[in-house]
């Protein structure tokens, strides 16, 4: 008999932190990059005391060069290490868009399968914090779109420890996404080692009459919602892909087929976004199991404003997705 | 790799080998040019005549596992590194048996069997993946060396900044290695870049040089003395190794309207392979002109373009193949 996993109560940066420390324990190829990770510990402390356990050569602070950051990732992971790097802010990808797109992205295949980058990028997306335009979007799907780079975007503590162990033995760039208004909030975390493989989406609640297919902190507000709607009678299917690259959309559409409605919902811009791409899949792959158009929840194509009173109008709430749910059953 | 660097070379065996070595990166470009205007290779590609005692005199330095990193005009890189023409080729072509399968071309040639992490077509595109290399045989406590060849257009990317700030701050043993061929694309060096280049090194505390890049001599003490430098863990080094592009910037630029005939008159005055000859001349009345060099190494490019040319195209599903690691993806 083994004996049973422990489970504590952990919050997002502390199920971050235990990750990052299981697989630096593990493998030694491991190593910490990025601005203020090593003596400060990350700007939201996901790399906190690292630095103490694993020293210098593997935790680094580096110099405000995000371009250079992901550019080193890239080449330190081509020559044996896993760097496992963070750009303090989603928006911040923006100045490492060359290392990202057309370096990581692009070694596995322009050399015919004979260098690889085993690289994580950790970064943030999610507006709500009132820190305006440039720190506060959510531009997964712009990575999304570029083949070679997977897309992780962890929904909840558990899925974020499994995910990120699972991002760092993946042979692949990986762009980690954390919602930065989760940083603080608690879930059960197993102690132990399990990884999540890439590419399996989790149905994180039952119901037959709507399927909402929900990414990030997004997975937050559908379930909200489904308590609110629960109580008219209306019972929500809340699925989280976990990975938008790879995209598990057969589990997605088996939803689908099960309540015959769908809404999307993400953070990321609605035009050209994640909410389209997985719409379209779903219209296609369920085409004649649908009662209703598939809906799309994303962010208001608006720079995010910084007035609170702007800012919440611009990102899916509960109160919308009940909405949204409303009309698509009326 | 032109050197095995376990063992002392005699002085005359080694420059007839940089000769040799930057003969058959010259033919093998100039064969480059023909089969290109004949329509045998597709797309672009770049040559780099007139520059050839850069790669040479730097992989002259190098162990077969060190990492270079390339450019689009990155030839003559390759074959300094230990790559072989007949692949080369292949892959110029197109062709399954290319280093890349066929998926890289003239301006992605890599191969971790020579310690080449890929010839880059973003100007600037590999100076943080040299540097990140650097710091990978540094945490690893190998002591290999990166050594990441650009040009002097690369020089004004921010990246060239960043990633010597970097290599300064960590003393990683990588060698940055300008090839300034005075024109970036169809402008003049001159007439886009200020300053001095060494002494954007130099200013961040690297070890910094001006060279004459025309010199394969002289390119290969710098480089010997820097490639020391980075092994010992004394930290990174800035050469601007000054040259000249004998030809367009691609195959779509035979007449260069931006510079004079005279000009590059002037610069073939100083053309590396005609002032080893003479050097070796001098120091062991040696001509290579008068060795058999250049029917074996004709033959040797013959052969190449011969296997490359007979070589199978990849088959059509490797369309998909090596997007990510597990095809399922």
């Amino acid at each position: 008999m083994s004996s049973p996993t422990l489970v504590r109560e952990l919050t997002l940066v502390q199920a971050l932190n235990e990750a990052l420390r299981e697989e630096m324990r593990r493998d030694d190829s491991v190593v910490v990059l990025g601005e203020d990770v090593a003596g400060f510990g990350g700007v939201y402390k996901v790399t906190d005391g690292l630095l103490d356990e694993f020293g210098p050569a593997r935790v680094r602070d580096t110099p405000i060069s995000e371009a250079a950051i992901a550019g080193v990732g890239v080449g330190a992971a081509m020559t044996g290490m896993r760097p496992v790097v963070e750009i303090m802010f989603g928006d911040f990808l923006c100045l490492a868009m060359d290392q990202i797109i057309n370096q990581a992205a692009k070694v596995r295949y322009m050399s015919g399968g004979r260098w690889q980058v085993p690289l994580v990028i950790r970064t943030t997306l999610g507006a709500g914090r009132r820190i305006a335009a440039q720190h506060s979007q959510s531009l997964h799907a712009l990575f999304a779109h570029i083949p070679g780079v997977k897309v992780v975007l962890p929904s909840s503590p558990a899925d974020a420890k499994a995910l990120l162990k699972a991002a760092i033995r993946d042979d692949d760039p990986v762009i980690f996404f954390e919602d930065k208004l989760m940083y603080r909030e608690k879930g059960p975390v197993a102690e132990d080692d399990a990884a999540i493989e890439l590419g399996r989406a989790a149905v994180k609640r039952e119901g037959g009459d709507v399927t909402i297919v929900a990414t990030s902190g997004m997975v937050g507000v559908a379930l909200e919602a489904a308590e609110l709607l629960s109580l008219e009678g209306i019972e929500l299917e809340v699925v989280d892909p976990r990975t938008i690259t790879p995209l598990d959309i057969g589990r997605i559409v088996e939803s689908v087929r099960k309540t015959s409605r769908c809404v999307v919902v993400d953070q990321g811009y609605t035009r050209f976004g994640t909410t389209a791409e997985i719409a379209a899949s779903v219209a296609r792959e369920a085409f004649f199991f649908l009662e209703a158009p598939v809906e799309r929840l994303g962010a208001m194509d608006v720079p995010v404003p910084f007035s609170p009173a702007l800012e919440d109008l611009t990102i899916p709430s509960p109160e919308t997705v009940v909405a949204c749910v409303r009309e698509l059953v009326g | 790799m032109i050197f095995d660097q376990t063992e002392p070379v005699d002085e005359r065996d080694a420059l007839l080998l940089l000769y040799r070595q930057m003969l058959l990166i010259r033919r093998f470009e100039e064969r480059v040019m023909a089969m290109y205007a004949r329509a045998l290779i597709p797309g672009i590609a770049h040559v780099s005549i007139g520059q050839e005692a850069v790669p040479v005199g730097v992989c002259s330095a190098l162990r077969a596992d060190d990492y270079v990193t390339s450019t689009h005009r990155g030839h003559g890189h390759c074959l300094a590194k230990g790559a072989r023409p007949d692949r080369m080729f292949a892959e110029l072509l197109g062709k399954a048996a290319g280093y890349c399968g066929g998926k890289g071309g003239s301006m992605h040639i890599a191969d971790p069997e020579t310690g080449n992490l890929g010839a880059n077509a973003i100007v600037g595109g590999s100076l943080a993946i040299a540097t990140g290399a650097a710091l990978s045989a540094q945490t690893r406590r190998t002591d290999q060396v990166a050594v990441c060849f650009f040009g002097d257009g690369a020089a004004n990317q921010g990246l060239f900044l960043e990633s010597m700030n970097m290599a300064a701050i960590w003393a990683l043993p990588v060698v940055y290695v300008c090839e300034n061929n005075q024109y970036g694309e169809y402008s003049a060096t001159t007439n886009v870049t200020a300053g001095d280049l060494t002494a954007r090194g130099a200013a961040l505390g690297l070890a910094a040089a001006w060279v004459d890049g025309m010199d394969v001599a002289a390119v290969r003490e710098h480089a010997s003395a820097a490639v020391a430098r980075a092994r010992a863990g004394d930290g990174a080094t800035l050469l601007v190794c000054e040259t000249y592009r004998y030809h367009g910037h691609g195959m779509s630029d035979p007449d260069r309207p931006y510079r004079t005939r005279d000009e590059e008159e002037q610069w073939k005055t100083r053309d590396p392979l005609e002032r080893l000859a003479k050097t070796m001349g001098e120091r062991f009345g040696l001509d290579p002109r008068e060795l058999d060099l250049e029917a074996e190494i004709e033959a040797e490019l013959e052969d190449a373009v011969a296997f490359a040319a007979s070589a199978p195209y990849p088959e059509p599903e490797e369309v998909q193949a090596h997007v990510f690691a597990d095809a399922r993806s």
